[in-house]
C-alpha cells in the first residue's frame, strides 16, 4: 500500500496539514502571466521558489516555462530586495527584451515586506524601464490562500495596471478566464466565435502553454492577451467573470476603475454551467444562440440520457481548485451522480457559499475546504465511505490504486498523462470529453472485476 | 577511442555567450565560462550569487537539504514549517525510490507533511503550530525520527525550530526529534542545503545506534540517492561480490541504518558535491577513510569495484569482484556493440546539479560520443578542477554563514581503519584515498565548461555547437527539444533509470540510442513547408 500510515479513523488536526489539496500563490500568477503576450514572468523572492514553480508548470504541460527570478541572497533577505529587483530588470530587457514584466512576491518578500510598487516606480524613475514595455506587479504571498489566489491577483493586477478609460465604450465583452487550461480558454474563443460575439479573453495561455514543434524555440510564442488588448478592456462594455475565486477580483477592479460592468459565472464546466454561460453570453453581445452550439448541447445531453445507467446513483470523491470543482460537483449532479466526499485547499467564504448552493441537492455530502481539507481526509473519508469514483489531479493516484478506485485526472497539477492542456473540460465538447473519461473508466473497472460469466461485449 | 570530433574555436563563442549582457553582468559571467585544458586545469569562479534576472535553473538550499539529502530516507516523517509550496513542490517530485522489506514497514515518501503557515502565524509566530504539528504527527504515526525544515519566512520572523525540536523531543521521549535551517536563502543554492544536512545527520543520527553489523568489508554508500533505482543495482553488484553495505545516504535508506554508520570500515563516495562533508566528518571522528567512487558507466563501475576490492586487501574478494565483473561485462559489450555505430562521432552536453554532468561523460565516451561542454548549476570548484585547490577558495559574503562543524576524534569510537602505512601503500598503488580529481581533467582540451548556465547561455550553445544531444533538468527539456535536439534529463532519467552499473549502462545505452535516431527529429518540418516542395496548385489529371 502507497499510503499504508493513512488511519480510517478521523482525528481532526489543528498543526499539521497532509498532502494538500492547494499550493502557493507564486505559481498561480506566474502562470496567469504567461497568459499576456511577450511576457517575462519574474519571481521577486530567493531562486528556488522559481524554480519550483516552472518545474511543476513544465511537469504539467510539458511544454517550456520561462520566469527569472531576483535570487535573494541572505544579505537581500535581511536589508531588502530592492536592488536585486533593479538589477534583474536591468538585465532582463537587455537579455530577453520582453513587452511587459510581470513581477509577482513570495513569502520572503512579502515577510520583509518589499513594496513592488515603490520599486517598480523607482525602476520607472531611474530609466530601466525602456520606453513601450512595461513592468506590472502583484502582491502574491504565499502565507494567504492558495495557487488559485495568486492568479486571481496577477489577473487583478493586469486590469488594474493596464486597463484604460478614454471614455468611449466599445461593443466589446471581457471575458476574465478563471484558472483554466490553454484548450479551454481556446473552446472560449471558439464559442464566441461561433456566437460572433466580440470579446476580448485574459489571461490567454493558449498558443503560449501548447506550442507547436517547428524546430525554433519561441521565447515569447504567439499567444497571449496583447497589451493593446489590455488596454482596451477599460472601455468594454462589460465583463463576464469564469469563477468567483480566481476571475471575479480582477472584474471588480475594472468595474471599480473603468466602469466596466461585470456579472461573475461559474466556470463552464458541465451542462449546466455551460448553459447559464451560453446564455449570459448571448445576452451580453445581443446575439442569438447559433443552432451549431443547440445542436452540441443536444449532443451532449444524447449521450447523458443513452448512458444514465453507468452513472446514477454512482458515489464520486473528488479534490481541487474552487472554480473548477464547484461546475463539476454541478454536473456530477446533473449526471445523476452522488458527490460524496469533496476538499479543497483553497479557503474562502464566497467559495464556501456557492459550493453550499450546489449541495443542497446532495445533502448528504461531505464537504471541507481550507487550511486542513487535505488528502490526508479525504482519504480517510473514502476508507469510511467508499466511493465508484475518483476525480482530481495525478495526487489521487495514490489514492485510486490502494483503494482500486476507477480515477478520473483532472484540475492541477496533472504530471502524468497527456490530453489535459490540448482537449477542453469547458463547453459542451468539455463536457462530453468529461463523459467519456468518466465512462471510460468505470467501465474499465468493470470490464477488468466482473466475473467471466458476467463479461460484456456490449455496454 | 576517442572519437574524432572537431571542437570549435571557443573563444568566439565564449564571445558571443557574453556580449549581450550589461557589462558587469558581462565581466562576472566571463568568469564562470572557461576554455578547458585537461593539462593545466584553469580556475572556473563557481559557487558564488547568481545574478538577479539572468534566469539560472538553480533552486535553493531548502531543496538542497530537504528535497535531496533527507528525502530519501522512507522512515523519517519530515514536516516542513513554512507556508505550503515548498512542501507540496519536494512532494514525490524526486524519484528517490525505497523498497521496504515487508509491507507494513515504515515508509513516509509518498506522504507530503507541511505546518502550512497561514498570515497570522508569520505575525505572532509559528512555533506553537509547529510543536502541535510535530504532536499530531507522532500521535498519528508513531515514527522514529521526525525532521523539521525551516524555509524562507521562518528565520525572518525568528522561529526557533531548534529549541521547539528539543523541547518535543523530550516531550515525546521515544521519537528523534531534530531541525534544519534550511532556508531557501541561505547560501547561493542547494548546495548551503547539502552542508546544512550534512551537519544535522551528523549531529543527530549518525552514531546513535552502536549494534555491530554481521559481514565482511562493511561499506557505507556516500551520495547515492537511488533515483530511478540507482541504488538498488550497486547494492546488487556489492551482494554479488560479497561486499556488506551498512547504511546508504540516503537512497533507499533507514533511521536505524544511518544510525549505524559509523561502524561501517570505508565511505564510498558517489556524489561528492552533496556528502564530502560527511566523509571528512567521519573520518575525523571515527577514523573512517573515504573514497570516490562512480558507478556511472560499465568500466567505471568495474573500476570502483576493483578499487574498493583493493583497499580491503583480501584475496577472496578481489577474486570475487573479478568474477562478477566477468560475469556482468559481456552482456554489457553485446549491447554496446550493436549500439555504438549508430552513436559514434555524435556530440553531447550536460549542465547538470552537481556532479552527473561529469560522471556521465563515461557513458557518453563508452557510445563514442564527445563532449562538447558541461557544467553544473551549484558545484563548488573543487569538483571542477580536483578537491587540491580546496586551500585556495575563500568562502565569500553569500556563504559565509553556513556552520562548519568542529568535529574531533570520538574518545571512545575513534578506531583508524587504516594505519598511516597501510594508507601510504594503497597511494602508492594509485588509491585515491579522501580525493577527487573533479570534471575538468577528463574533459578535452578546448571543450567549454561554464557554471550556473543561464537560459540564454544554453540555447547560445546550442545554436552555435548544434550538439546531437543536450542533457539538463525538465526545465530546459522541451526549451532544447523546440529547437529539434533531444533532451537528457539526468535528474529525473525521463522517468527511466536505473543509469548505475552494468544494467544502468544498458538502460543508458539504449535510451541515448533511441533519443538521437528517434523518427521524430525528421517529421518537424511539414512537407509543404519544405524547400523544393512541390506545389500545391497542380491539378489531378484524369488518366
Amino acid at each position: 500500500m502507497l499510503l499504508r500510515h493513512t488511519p480510517t479513523e478521523v482525528k481532526e488536526r489543528e498543526g499539521l496539514t497532509i498532502n494538500p489539496a492547494k499550493t502557493c500563490q507564486p505559481i498561480g500568477a506566474m502562470y496567469a502571466a504567461l497568459g499576456i503576450h511577450g511576457c517575462l514572468p519574474h519571481s521577486h523572492g530567493s531562486q528556488g521558489c522559481c524554480s519550483y514553480h516552472r518545474s511543476t508548470l513544465t511537469r504539467h504541460y510539458k511544454e517550456p516555462v520561462m520566469a527569472s527570478t531576483s535570487s535573494f541572497t541572505e544579505g537581500a533577505s535581511v536589508f531588502g530586495g530592492q536592488a536585486n529587483l533593479l538589477a534583474s530588470i536591468e538585465t532582463i530587457f537587455s537579455v530577453y527584451d520582453p513587452e511587459v514584466i510581470a513581477v509577482h512576491s513570495t513569502c520572503l518578500s512579502e515577510t520583509i515586506g518589499d513594496d513592488l510598487q515603490q520599486i517598480t516606480k523607482k525602476a520607472s524613475d531611474d530609466g530601466k524601464i525602456p520606453d513601450g514595455k512595461y513592468v506590472i506587479y502583484a502582491s502574491t504571498p504565499s502565507f494567504v490562500g492558495s495557487h488559485i489566489t495568486g492568479y486571481a491577483n496577477m489577473v487583478t493586477g493586469m486590469a488594474e495596471q493596464f486597463a484604460v478609460s478614454t471614455g468611449e465604450k466599445t461593443e466589446q465583452i471581457n471575458i476574465v478566464a478563471g484558472w483554466m487550461e490553454p484548450s479551454d480558454m481556446r473552446e472560449i474563443k471558439s464559442i464566441a466565435s461561433l456566437m460572433d460575439a466580440k470579446i476580448v479573453l485574459f489571461p490567454d495561455t493558449s498558443d503560449v502553454l501548447d506550442a507547436p514543434q517547428t524546430g525554433k524555440h519561441e521565447f515569447y510564442p504567439k499567444g497571449g492577451v496583447t497589451i493593446d488588448q489590455l488596454r482596451s478592456t477599460g472601455d468594454s462594455k462589460c465583463s463576464l467573470a469564469l469563477g468567483c475565486v480566481s476571475a471575479e477580483p480582477a472584474a471588480i477592479a475594472l468595474d471599480k476603475k473603468c466602469k466596466v460592468p461585470f456579472e461573475t459565472l461559474d466556470m463552464p464546466i458541465g451542462l449546466s454551467a455551460t448553459d447559464r454561460f451560453i446564455m449570459a453570453l448571448s445576452k451580453a453581445a445581443g446575439k442569438p444562440v447559433p443552432a451549431s452550439i443547440t445542436a452540441e448541447r443536444g449532443r451532449v445531453v444524447d449521450v447523458m440520457a443513452d448512458m444514465e445507467q453507468y452513472f446514477y446513483g454512482k458515489k464520486v470523491a473528488l479534490f481541487g481548485d474552487p472554480d473548477q470543482i464547484m461546475p463539476l460537483t454541478e454536473f456530477l449532479l446533473d449526471l445523476g451522480m452522488r458527490p460524496t466526499h469533496i476538499v479543497s485547499g483553497t479557503p474562502g467564504l464566497r467559495f464556501e457559499k456557492r459550493m453550499k448552493e450546489i449541495l443542497e441537492r446532495a445533502p448528504y455530502a461531505n464537504f471541507r475546504n481550507g487550511a486542513q481539507a487535505d488528502m490526508f481526509l479525504l482519504h480517510q473519508w473514502i476508507k469510511n465511505e467508499p466511493v465508484d469514483l475518483l476525480i482530481g489531479n495525478t495526487y489521487g493516484k495514490y489514492i485510486a490504486r490502494d483503494e482500486n478506485i476507477p480515477f478520473v485526472r483532472f484540475g492541477f497539477p496533472i504530471l502524468d498523462r497527456v490530453g489535459h492542456s490540448y482537449f477542453p473540460s469547458v463547453g459542451y465538447s468539455g463536457a462530453m470529453r468529461l463523459i467519456e473519461k468518466i465512462l471510460g473508466v468505470l467501465m474499465d473497472q468493470q470490464d477488468r472485476v466482473a466475473l467471466e460469466e458476467k463479461f460484456e461485449l456490449v455496454m | 577511442m576517442e572519437a574524432k570530433v572537431l571542437i570549435p574555436d571557443p573563444s568566439r563563442i565564449k564571445e558571443e555567450l557574453i556580449n549581450k549582457y550589461p557589462a558587469k553582468v558581462a565581466k562576472k559571467r566571463s568568469k564562470s565560462i572557461v576554455i578547458n585544458d585537461p593539462e593545466t586545469v584553469p580556475e572556473v569562479q563557481a559557487n558564488v550569487r547568481t545574478v538577479p534576472g539572468i534566469i539560472t535553473q538553480r533552486g535553493c538550499s531548502y531543496a538542497g537539504c530537504k528535497g535531496v539529502v533527507l528525502g530519501p530516507t522512507r522512515d523519517i516523517v519530515n514536516i516542513v514549517h513554512g507556508p505550503i509550496g515548498c512542501s507540496f513542490y519536494a512532494w514525490l517530485t524526486r524519484r528517490n525510490q525505497t523498497r521496504p522489506e515487508k509491507p507494513t514497514d515504515e515508509n513516509y515518501i509518498t506522504y507530503c507533511f507541511s505546518t502550512d503557515m497561514q498570515e497570522e502565524h508569520v505575525v505572532f509566530g509559528g512555533e506553537k503550530k509547529l510543536k502541535v504539528a510535530i504532536q499530531e504527527a507522532y500521535d498519528l504515526f508513531h515514527p522514529k525520527a521526525i525532521a523539521i525544515f525551516s524555509t524562507c519566512p521562518v528565520g525572518l520572523i525568528g522561529d526557533d525550530v531548534h529549541a521547539a525540536s528539543r523541547e518535543m523531543k523530550e516531550k515525546l521521549g521515544d521519537c528523534n526529534v531534530f531541525g534544519f535551517s534550511c532556508e531557501g536563502y541561505r547560501g547561493v543554492s542547494q548546495s548551503a542545503g547539502h552542508h546544512i544536512a550534512n551537519n544535522g545527520v551528523f549531529k543527530h543520527m549518525v552514531g546513535n545506534n552502536n549494534e555491530p553489523k554481521a559481514g565482511k568489508f562493511k561499506l557505507n554508500l556516500l551520495g547515492e540517492y537511488n533515483i530511478g533505482g540507482d541504488a538498488f543495482e550497486i547494492e546488487r553488484l556489492f551482494e554479488k561480490c560479497g561486499i556488506t553495505l551498512v547504511a546508504s545516504f540516503s537512497g533507499n535508506s533507514t533511521v536505524r541504518a544511518i544510525e549505524n554508520a559509523h561502524m561501517a570500515d570505508l565511505n564510498v563516495i558517489l556524489c561528492h558535491r552533496s556528502i564530502n562533508y560527511m566523509g571528512d566528518m567521519m573520518e575525523t571522528k571515527y577514523g573512517i577513510p573515504w573514497m570516490k567512487v562512480n558507478f556511472v558507466g560499465a568500466e567505471s563501475t568495474s573500476k570502483s569495484l576493483r578499487k574498493i576490492a583493493e583497499y580491503f586487501g583480501d584475496e577472496e574478494l578481489k577474486a570475487r569482484v573479478e568474477a562478477v565483473i566477468a560475469e556482468e561485462t559481456p552482456k554489457v559489450q553485446a549491447i554496446i556493440d550493436e549500439i555504438r555505430p549508430r552513436t559514434e562521432g555524435k556530440t553531447a552536453m550536460l549542465f547538470v546539479g552537481g556532479s552527473r554532468a561529469h560522471h556521465y561523460q563515461d557513458l557518453f565516451s563508452e557510445l563514442g560520443m564527445t563532449t562538447l561542454a558541461a557544467g553544473y548549476e551549484f558545484a563548488h570548484r573543487d569538483d571542477y578542477e580536483g578537491r587540491e585547490v580546496l586551500p585556495k577558495i575563500k568562502i565569500d559574503a553569500d556563504s559565509k554563514n553556513i556552520e562548519e562543524l568542529k568535529v574531533s576524534a570520538d574518545p571512545e569510537l575513534y578506531k583508524p581503519r587504516k594505519s598511516e602505512a597501510e594508507l601510504e601503500e594503497l597511494k602508492a598503488r594509485g588509491l585515491e584515498i579522501n580525493g577527487y580529481e573533479g570534471m575538468m581533467k577528463q574533459m578535452q582540451k578546448k571543450s567549454l565548461v561554464i557554471d550556473d548556465v543561464s537560459h540564454y547561455e544554453s540555447e547560445k550553445l546550442i545554436e552555435l555547437y548544434k550538439p546531437d544531444i543536450f542533457c539538463a533538468g525538465i526545465k530546459e527539456k522541451y526549451v532544447v527539444q523546440k529547437m529539434g535536439v533531444p533532451l537528457k534529463q539526468l535528474h529525473s532519467y525521463d522517468y527511466g533509470g536505473p543509469y548505475t552499473g552494468y544494467e544502468g549502462a544498458v538502460n543508458f545505452y539504449k535510451d541515448i540510442d533511441r533519443m538521437v535516431n528517434n523518427p521524430v527529429w525528421k517529421l518537424i518540418k511539414a512537407p509543404w513547408e519544405k524547400a523544393g516542395a512541390e506545389s500545391l496548385e497542380a491539378s489531378y489529371v484524369a488518366s
